[in-house]
């Protein structure tokens, strides 16, 4: 299955719900008024992009409903679409791991999917031919290591871990000298799910960055932060507050097979010009796939 | 009324706009209105529920309490106020037992909702209310799912049932409710794994269990920072399996937590529990009126009131009035102040609870409990005598206790200087004080934070 099929079977749920809405609407008016905006408005808002995107977007589709002196409806479709891409950026974002070593720190508040995501980026990387290890560095919740533990015999690399409870930053540290010894290419860190509001947290968050920093200091860095399709609003202040203890580099959306419609994404990259580079897209090791932009965009609306 | 700033201004500012024709108009009502559907919106409150929230309640809004009042913006609040908790259920829901026991509750929901964590918390509320409790791993399809439930029961000693081995979760929950009667458990918790609820099958799975062992309550737990789609989830697992309560997971983080007033609106069901923290012991009782609070952004004032009211020792809150009073106030009740406000909590998550303090503003204000801290080791470092009369405290003086604390003689300085300010200001206030700002008015922050 390539991965626009793989895309549109995910996304065919999100895909319905927006489209057929928004078709609904189309044909239900007969010309361009603020009624339909209005209802255009209404369609976005519970896509999640939050109301201050969706001023935008709607304030962008009026001038160059304006500009362009459209008439037709149907047309103002290819318009928010063409907005939408140009938020999102059409440029896909690759994880930034070469050369060799690299080390993605995974990051985000509780059950959001950072320990699956995991799973499946070793998955992908190790098919890539990439030699690849996995530090449990979640160790607050009960179970966590045994959950990694799983996945990292599931696929089949590598993995450090010590006692629930214990420092963090020491198994990353750990983590981190083994797979320099082991010579793996991509190290990849778990961390704790916790509130971006709990400041003790953050600030050991920070330490672990810090001492990726330092006994890599030349490595490829990734850090990524993980949100689930599902969060609202909060999503964004999650995104702000997890960029201040490191230099998030891409967003892994995550739940996008439910009816959740991930607008946030948009709302994120609109605000903070975070990219999102991977979509979550199912229960299985490959439901994993790099975002694309116009394809994202694309697959809402065809 | 302070309370109702942020959302308040806003709408005082819509009204300024009109000001100068005399009275408040309908017109005006509307842009109100628009307002507070942004509020509820940004507040992820599902569009669908602001419109119909926003009709119902524009009538009232409408009303002549609204355009006769002189503060027609802090009107409309309360109206909406007043509404939100009405539909949210006006009195906290309590849990339900079952006559003849075991009671069983079963915890359903999405991935990563908090069903396992919450199940614990749970049991060791309810174990706190007299019952025996029994948890069970139903959770055959994550990994080391039952493996968690299993720590979480062992933290608490409170026992986990699971079947080593076993892919089904029905027979799982049916030998549990057996073994539950026969060792005499009178609660039985029941851990279902996460799942979508688009997903048929495992949908049919829940209606499976169900069906086999007739739960008392079942329980819908929701992440407080879900957005539009709570609606959804919601409904379909309503429909599936017809829920009998909500439990809002994670509200301890900075969510308005809109998706609470879109789950009851959509439910009808009332949300019985909230979970508030990491520790296996928070969680509360899910109250109405805050969370109304909460979405309109206006703060957590009661919460705030009721954490002063537990950390605060009344006689000692009355001799801290006296002496503030007779200019009695000496470095050691400044000590003690501090210590009791440390006992309210981190710093920030009180200051979180003030109204008008989102985590815009708190980001900006760097709350360091450290300095806590440091003031606490200066003042310690002080003779009894240093402490009821500073004026003694030389530079021969200021050097030991810095050296004593740790801490540099700048910061001696600082704090008997600020020591000093807070005196001037109390001598100030102290008329105003005997007329009794009883209870939470007169405690205030002895120093910049």
């Amino acid at each position: 299955m390539g991965f626009f099929s793989r895309l549109k079977e995910g996304l065919s749920k999100t895909r319905k719900s927006i489209t057929e809405r928004i078709d609904q609407v189309l044909v239900s008016f007969g010309k361009v008024d603020e009624e339909l905006f209005e209802e255009l408005e209404e369609v976005l808002v519970t896509a999640d992009l939050g109301v201050e995107t969706v001023m935008k977007i709607m304030d962008d589709t009026r001038k160059k409903v304006r500009e362009r002196k459209i008439t037709d409806p149907p047309e103002i479709k290819e318009l928010i679409k063409e907005t939408l891409v140009g938020i999102l950026g059409e440029e896909t974002q690759k994880l930034d791991i070469d050369p060799s070593p690299a080390v993605i720190m995974v990051i985000g508040v509780n059950g959001v999917g950072k320990t699956t995501s995991i799973g499946k980026i070793a998955h992908a990387l190790k098919n890539q031919g990439k030699k690849v290890m996995l530090a449990a560095a979640d160790t607050f919740r009960a179970a966590a290591i045994d959950q990694i533990e799983v996945w990292a015999s599931r696929v089949g690399v590598d993995i450090i871990s010590h006692q629930e409870g214990s420092d963090p930053a020491a198994v990353v540290y750990d983590a981190i000298q083994a797979a320099r010894a082991r010579k793996a290419d991509v190290l990849i860190c778990d961390t704790a799910g916790r509130l971006h509001t709990k400041k003790n947290l953050m600030e050991e968050l920070r330490k672990v960055s810090r001492i990726i920093d330092r006994e890599m200091p030349g490595a490829r860095r990734e850090n990524l932060l993980v949100l689930d399709a599902t969060t609202g609003q909060n999503a964004v202040s999650q995104a702000k507050t997890f960029s201040e203890v490191t230099d998030i580099t891409g967003i892994v959306l995550t739940k996008l097979d439910g009816t959740a419609k991930g607008g946030i994404v948009i709302a994120i990259k609109s605000e903070l010009g975070l990219p999102v580079k991977l979509i979550g897209v199912g229960e299985q090791m490959d439901d994993l796939q790099p975002f694309n932009a116009k394809e994202f965009v694309e697959a809402l609306f065809s | 009324m302070a309370i109702f700033e942020g959302l308040s201004a806003k709408l005082q500012n819509t009204i300024g706009r009109f000001r100068g024709k005399g009275r408040v108009t309908e017109k005006d009502v509307k842009e109100m209105m628009r307002e507070i559907k942004l509020a509820l919106l940004e507040a992820d409150v599902n569009y669908k529920v602001v419109k119909t929230f926003i009709t119902n309640v524009s009538g009232r809004a409408a009303g002549q309490e609204v355009l006769e009042s002189l503060t027609p913006g802090q009107q409309v609040i309360k109206i909406v106020h007043e509404e939100l908790i009405d539909l949210l259920g006006k009195v906290p829901s309590k849990p339900t037992f079952s006559s003849r026991p075991p009671t069983i509750y079963m915890m359903v929901g999405l991935q990563g909702s908090g069903k396992t964590t919450t199940s614990g918390k749970l049991a060791n509320l309810l174990r706190k209310q007299g019952k025996n409790p029994l948890l069970v791993a139903c959770d055959v399809y994550r990994p080391a799912a039952v493996k968690q439930l299993q720590v979480v029961g062992n933290q608490l000693g409170v026992p986990v049932f699971s079947l080593e081995g076993s892919k089904d979760p029905v027979d799982i929950a049916k030998k549990s409710v057996e073994h539950a009667v026969s060792m005499m458990y009178d609660l039985v918790i029941i851990d279902t794994a996460g799942r979508l609820h688009i997903d048929e099958e495992l949908m049919d799975e829940l209606e499976n269990i169900k069906n086999a062992i007739h739960p008392h309550e079942i329980l819908l737990v929701v992440d407080s920072m879900t957005g539009q789609d709570a609606v959804n989830v919601a409904e379909s697992f309503n429909e599936k399996l017809g829920i009998d309560g909500i439990i809002l997971t994670k509200l301890d983080g900075d969510t308005r937590g809109g998706a609470a007033l879109s789950v009851r609106a959509v439910t009808g069901k009332p949300v019985k529990f909230a979970a508030i923290g990491e520790k296996l012991n928070d969680i509360e009782p899910f109250y109405p009126d805050r969370m109304a609070s909460r979405i309109l952004g206006m703060g957590d004032v009661l919460t705030l009131i009721e954490k002063a009211q537990e950390a605060f020792d009344e006689k000692k809150a009355l001799e801290m009035e006296k002496k503030l009073r007779t200019q009695q106030f000496t470095l050691e009740d400044f000590l003690d102040q501090m210590q009791q406000l440390k006992q309210m909590g981190p710093l920030s998550q009180v200051l979180g609870m003030l109204p008008g303090m989102n985590s815009k503003i708190l980001s900006n204000v760097e709350v360091d409990e450290k300095k806590l801290v440091h003031l606490e080791a200066i003042i310690k470092s002080m003779t009894p005598q240093e402490r009821r009369d500073p004026s003694i405290i030389n530079g021969s003086r200021r050097k030991r206790i810095a050296a004593g604390s740790g801490t540099t003689v700048q910061e001696v300085n600082a704090l008997l200087k600020q020591f000093e300010e807070m005196k001037k200001m109390m001598k100030m206030m102290s008329g105003i004080g005997k007329k009794g700002a009883r209870g939470f008015g007169k405690f205030r922050l002895p120093f910049q934070i």
